[in-house]
């Protein structure tokens, strides 16, 4: 099986094996392992939340270099709106689409407009075609994937429709190739990104082959550069075009807003999405009509590789947005957009097989019977220490071939003194007096 | 063949915990690798079935039967029973309380969303002594 490519990793000599990760991961891809975490490739996300929580700093997101941009001769930088509420006291967009253009880019394009196309594309999709209710946003790639993995029967609610970045990449390349006359093999477009997510979407895209971005740098890497170009006195150029609903998608439930959708439902944290998503599966949310999820707690403005607080950022972004005029994507956005650019997706987006225990039913349900019988002889503590994230887990586990029953420390305790107390019985026995 | 049987007890009133039987079901066919279309309709269903124990019924158990050919979900309680099935089948009829309402159920729709998402669907009730709901659902 191809190793598939994952942006979030492990730095070894960092990992103590402290099991803080172990217990956070939503779809249980973490185990520990000789004293060091262990990434379960077919089953990470790539949510981040281990970034956020590792004390050690031993989590990290595989990113490009900004140095990096000069393997192109020309290079646009397409930053996510999230980039937006990183600076204190910035009073406008062009400051930081300026700042931008002196870390090395040609041209700025921004996401956030991406962002008013595909909220238009979206709109339109509600109003004229039938759709499963609640329509799920494919915005956040670490949901679309937890649904994979852990709600593949929710997989036909995803939204068909190119996340915000890969539109405004595709329109950028184009726009800057007709306006300068170049190759678009020439020209490089370079996502600014609040998370890994993104960055994995990149390199595997979800509902679609190739992306039509060619790296991804994050917010953190050029943050006290651009931050410094900023704060220099400069003529600012007039490069913002976005909407305030495009702005408004760095933050949970900007994407609703955007689509002026009044009956819908916005969740951040993973952990809640998850609980709404069982729900869904019950059917208790048919009524609703779109449903934004989102791994963030606040949305992009808490991804896991931004610099501010994400409340901070928000209110930062709300700041923005606040003496934008009040212009809907639907009317902002000229219809040719829709037309002239492969919005949607030409790929289905495929259920992931790994929850299963195995391909053939009648063999999953002996190994089920097996996981059953064993966790009833595990303590049930979840102490994480034998390295997998609950009891149960380690027997599915131990019936997957994976790990064994001395890796539960208190099954190994009670083997310890069992064999102590016959050691001891041992020395207590009387030797055999010897024939005379 | 034998294959999986699980036994899930749900309390009359248990609010609190509301929701994992049918939750725990779904997983377990999520690891079986049950197609994702019978698992949604065996969520669906099951949640119905475990909310009506918890609501209408005095406390009850689900029943969990998995072989390689189907997925049966029966629930079996200890009354009060139903006094009319056809009238309790029917889209919108509730006798839910005020209390159970107020929580957002008593659509009356449980039933018959029960009968439309399963392959087989029998419900026998005694009043004073309980009601049984078998659903069959083929994969
Ligand atoms: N297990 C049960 N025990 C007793 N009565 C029940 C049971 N299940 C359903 N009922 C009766 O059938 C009616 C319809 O059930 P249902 O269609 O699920 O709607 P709802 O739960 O919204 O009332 C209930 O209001 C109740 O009177
Ligand atoms: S919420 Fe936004 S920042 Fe967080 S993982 Fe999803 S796309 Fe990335
Ligand atoms: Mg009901």
């Amino acid at each position: 099986m191809p190793k598939t490519y994952h942006s979030v990793r492990l730095e070894k000599e960092r990992c103590r094996g402290c099991t803080t990760c172990l217990k956070r991961c939503p779809t249980e891809a973490i185990r520990v392992w000789d004293g060091r975490a262990h990434i379960l490739d077919e089953r990470c996300i790539d949510c981040g939340e281990c970034i956020n929580v590792c004390p050690y700093h031993a989590k990290v997101a595989t990113t490009d270099a900004l140095s990096s941009i000069s393997r192109f001769p020309y290079r646009i930088a397409l930053p996510a709106p999230t980039l937006y509420g990183q600076f204190r006291g910035v009073a406008c967009i062009d400051d930081i689409l300026t700042g931008l253009l002196h870390l090395g880019f040609d041209a700025v394009f921004e996401v956030a407009r991406g962002a008013d196309i595909v909220s238009k594309a979206i709109m339109d999709a509600l109003r004229h075609k039938t759709l499963p209710k609640p329509l799920i946003s494919a915005a956040c790639p670490a949901i679309v994937r937890l649904i994979q993995v852990r709600f593949p029967d929710l997989i036909d609610h995803i939204v068909d429709i190119r996340q915000p970045m890969e539109v405004a990449a595709l329109v950028a390349k184009r726009e800057f190739c007709q306006a300068n006359d170049v190759p678009e093999d020439q020209v490089g477009c370079f996502f600014i990104t609040p998370c890994p997510a993104k960055v994995t979407a990149i390199r595997n895209p979800i509902g679609h082959e190739l992306s039509a971005l060619d790296g991804a740098i994050s917010i953190l890497e050029i943050y006290g550069m651009l931050s410094a170009k900023i704060r220099k006195p400069m003529p600012t150029e007039k490069l913002a075009t976005s909407t305030l609903f495009g702005v408004g998608w760095a933050k949970g439930g900007g994407e609703c807003a955007a689509l002026h959708a009044e009956n819908s439902l916005a969740v951040g944290g993973i952990e809640h999405v998850i609980r709404v998503l069982e729900e869904m599966e019950n059917n208790k949310l048919s009524d609703l009509e779109y449903f934004e999820g989102q791994a963030c707690i606040g949305g992009c403005v808490g991804g896991a590789l931004t610099f501010e607080n994400s409340y901070i950022a928000k209110n930062a972004i709300r700041k923005l947005m606040a003496p934008m005029p009040d212009l809907s994507p639907d009317v902002a956005v000229d219809t040719k957009y829709l037309r002239n650019y492969p919005l949607y997706n030409t790929l289905p987006i495929l259920p992931s097989s790994i929850m299963r225990l195995d391909e053939d039913i009648g063999e999953a349900m002996r190994k089920l019977e097996q996981i059953e019988t064993i966790t009833k002889t595990l303590p049930g503590y979840d102490c994480g220490a034998c390295g997998s994230p609950t009891c149960h887990a380690l027997a599915e586990d131990m019936a997957l071939g994976f790990a064994g029953e001395m890796d539960c420390i208190h099954k190994l305790k009670g083997r310890l003194q069992d064999m102590a107390q016959q050691m001891l019985e041992i020395s207590h026995t009387p030797r055999t007096p010897r024939a005379k | 063949m034998s294959g999986i049987r699980e036994v899930f007890p749900v309390e009359a009133g248990g609010f609190t915990t509301a929701g994992e039987a049918s939750a725990t079901i779904k997983q377990i066919l999520k690891k079986l690798g049950v197609d994702a279309g019978v698992v949604r309709r065996v969520a669906v269903a099951s949640y119905e079935v475990e909310l009506n124990l918890i609501i209408h019924s005095l406390g009850g158990e689900l029943l969990l039967h998995v072989d390689d050919h189907r997925v049966r979900i029966t629930s079996q309680d200890r009354g009060p029973g139903i006094p009319d099935i056809d009238l309790a089948m029917r889209e919108g009829y509730s006798t839910a309380s005020e209390d159970a309402r107020s929580l957002g159920f008593g659509a009356g729709m449980g039933l018959p969303n029960m009968k439309r998402n399963a392959d087989q669907f029998a419900i026998t009730s005694d009043p004073g002594v309980g009601t049984c709901i078998q659903m069959d659902f083929n994969i």
